[in-house]
């Protein structure tokens, strides 16, 4: 009998520690403090008699409102309002080792990508000076395999899995290494710009634990993406005072700086960075409000404006689009953005959440950029004879045929969504699975590119 | 008889240095002690303790340490800092002041109404 009470008393108070842990106020350790004075109180009641149920009630009573209790928690201790970035200090919580030597390792890959990229200078290759096409030709190299091996560290991949991967990262830097292409040849820029691309999604396989076909990894690699960029750049801002403040500071003792900056400083500090944002995104994830989706809602509109104010400025004044050498890739980063916005609108949603006006927008959006994007295509289809094709204008449009088609089939969804016809998760579906294309267009940009155009 | 919300306010800090000050102890056991040296009148809301004892040492004046009795509850238990016994002093010094202040008052009023509770009073 008293044990069959006590077996509900247990799981009242359980139910009560599940409540408290809820709040973001109260921490673990509030929580302990909190449970610790509820369990006097009711042996001290039913000590005076009370059955464990009343004795509980009365103590939860007297406890005061969680609401109540959270105000003044947060009263006091308002920093946990501003979610704050747990780093392992907090004593005897079971996650803390774990996180602690999630910090270790991830300083330690940090570190090897950093010094990835002095490698070369030990056999003569220097950042600054003649050898600046092999950098950029081989940047990706030096970090994300390093993200690579953290994330497979932290995901505890498969062996095999670890051995495709790196299989991909060695084909990567055959293509990047073994062509002859002069440096300033369009086959090595293309390559600069794609091999990253190629070797992001690779390491997109690991971010998803191998288990790189479910649609759920791949959206949640997508929304790592969008929160990994905007680490990058705020760290990047940082780093940019770091730069101003060495080189003015050591200036002022007249020594100057700036061959250690160009050598160490930014080579090793925007390796480094590649993988302390990514960190940062992992750790941060359930902290703090994801940044891409709330710059997507600011951005959207704005986008969708300008977009239907050119459409209409284009129209009145029947002024055909300038069609310039450049302005494909203008028009392809104009496509890349509406599918940016697109991608981290989508990444945010409720799946179940009825239409609203922000997807009308949205709507509007991909429609005025495929327009917009159709008549640019028209006007250099005329034109593309006269030019030939180059590896850069080949490049050019096919990303604008490939964004295109994405950005097309998207709009027809969304319609089919607004009009009650398809659920969400269709166009969901449907971006998680083109990120295959993406693939295998920057894998053959990097691989078939240089050969099929002669190295130029 | 119900005291009001400002008053227990107002008097939490100097009775909490005040018990921690014989020696160190933990919530539940603070709130008893109140509860017998004010025979049963002040009324706090057992969880409000704990944001005061937190903010009492985040302002120094108690430090507090998790500790496990032979056979009980890890527990966290508070103790008073010297700076805590200064503010403790400090504090008794301005109640001292109101104490009086109000003794003064009381004497005035007693002799202009005899001493009886209030209408307002009474219907509570």
């Amino acid at each position: 009998m008293i044990v069959e009470s006590n077996n509900d008393l247990e799981a009242q108070i359980a139910e009560w520690r599940a409540y408290v842990h809820r709040r973001r106020e109260l921490l673990q350790t509030d929580a302990e403090e909190l449970e610790d004075h509820l369990r006097s109180r009711i042996t001290e009641l039913t000590e005076a008699g009370l059955g464990a149920d009343e004795a509980f009630l009365i103590a939860v009573k007297r406890m005061g409102s969680l609401d109540e209790l959270s105000r003044e928690f947060a009263r006091e201790h308002s920093e946990r309002l501003w979610k704050q970035l747990v780093l392992p200090g907090e004593p005897e919580a079971p996650a803390a080792a774990r996180s602690r030597r999630e910090l270790l390792v991830m300083m330690l890959c940090a570190a090897v990508a950093a010094l990835a990229i002095k490698v070369p200078a030990l056999f003569g290759l220097d950042i600054s000076g003649d050898d600046a096409g092999f950098y950029v030709r081989n940047v990706s190299l030096f970090a994300l395999p390093a993200l690579a091996a953290y994330f497979g560290w932290q995901r505890r991949l498969d062996r095999r899995v670890i051995g495709v991967l790196a299989l991909l990262f060695a084909i990567g830097a055959v293509a990047a290494n073994a062509y002859p292409l002069a440096d300033d040849s369009q086959s090595t820029v293309l390559t600069a710009i794609h091999l990253p691309i190629a070797l992001w999604l690779v390491v997109g396989v690991t971010y998803a634990g191998g288990d790189w076909r479910s649609d759920r990894r791949r959206m949640d690699f997508i929304r790592f993406t969008g929160e990994w960029l905007i680490y990058f750049v705020l760290i990047a801002l940082g780093g940019g005072v770091l730069v101003l403040f060495t080189a003015g500071t050591f200036d002022a003792i007249g020594l100057d700086a700036e061959g250690f900056i160009n050598s160490w400083l930014l080579p090793c500090g925007a390796m480094a960075a590649v993988i302390v944002s990514a960190w940062l995104v992992e750790a941060k994830q359930s902290v703090i409000e994801n940044m891409a989706p709330v710059l997507t809602r600011v951005f959207t509109p704005l986008f969708a404006v300008t977009l239907l104010a050119f459409l209409v400025a284009m129209i009145w004044t029947n002024e055909g689009i300038d069609v310039k050498r450049d302005v494909l890739i203008l028009f392809d980063l104009l496509l890349v953005i509406v599918l940016g916005l697109l991608l981290y609108a989508i990444s945010a949603r409720n799946p179940a959440a009825r239409p609203g006006l922000f997807d009308k927008l949205q709507l509007a959006l991909v429609v005025s950029a495929l327009i917009i994007d159709v008549m640019v295509l028209l006007a250099i289809t005329g034109r593309i004879t006269e030019w030939g094709f180059s590896p850069n204008k080949t490049a050019a449009l096919g990303e604008n045929v490939i964004l295109l088609t994405n950005l097309a089939w998207s709009a027809w969804l969304f319609l089919g969504f607004l009009r009650g016809r398809m659920p969400f998760a269709r166009l969901e579906h449907w971006q998680t699975r083109y990120l295959i294309v993406y693939a295998v267009w920057a894998w053959t940009v990097v691989l078939a590119f240089p050969i099929i155009f002669d190295f130029v | 008889m119900h005291i009001t919300k400002d008053l227990v306010a107002a008097s939490a800090t100097p009775l909490v240095l005040g018990i921690l000050a014989e020696g160190e102890s933990y919530g539940y056991a603070i709130l008893k002690q109140v509860n017998e040296l004010s025979g049963g009148q002040l009324e706090w809301t057992d969880g409000l303790l704990y944001p005061l004892l937190h903010r009492l040492e985040r302002l120094g004046h108690v430090e507090s340490a998790w500790e496990t009795p032979p056979g009980g509850r890890r527990r966290k238990y508070y103790r008073i800092t010297d700076q805590g016994c200064a503010e403790l002093v400090e504090q008794r010094r301005q109640w001292a002041a109101v104490v009086d202040a109000l003794r003064g008052v009381w004497n005035i009023s007693q002799s202009i109404t005899p001493i009886t509770a209030p209408a307002w009073e009474a219907g509570r």
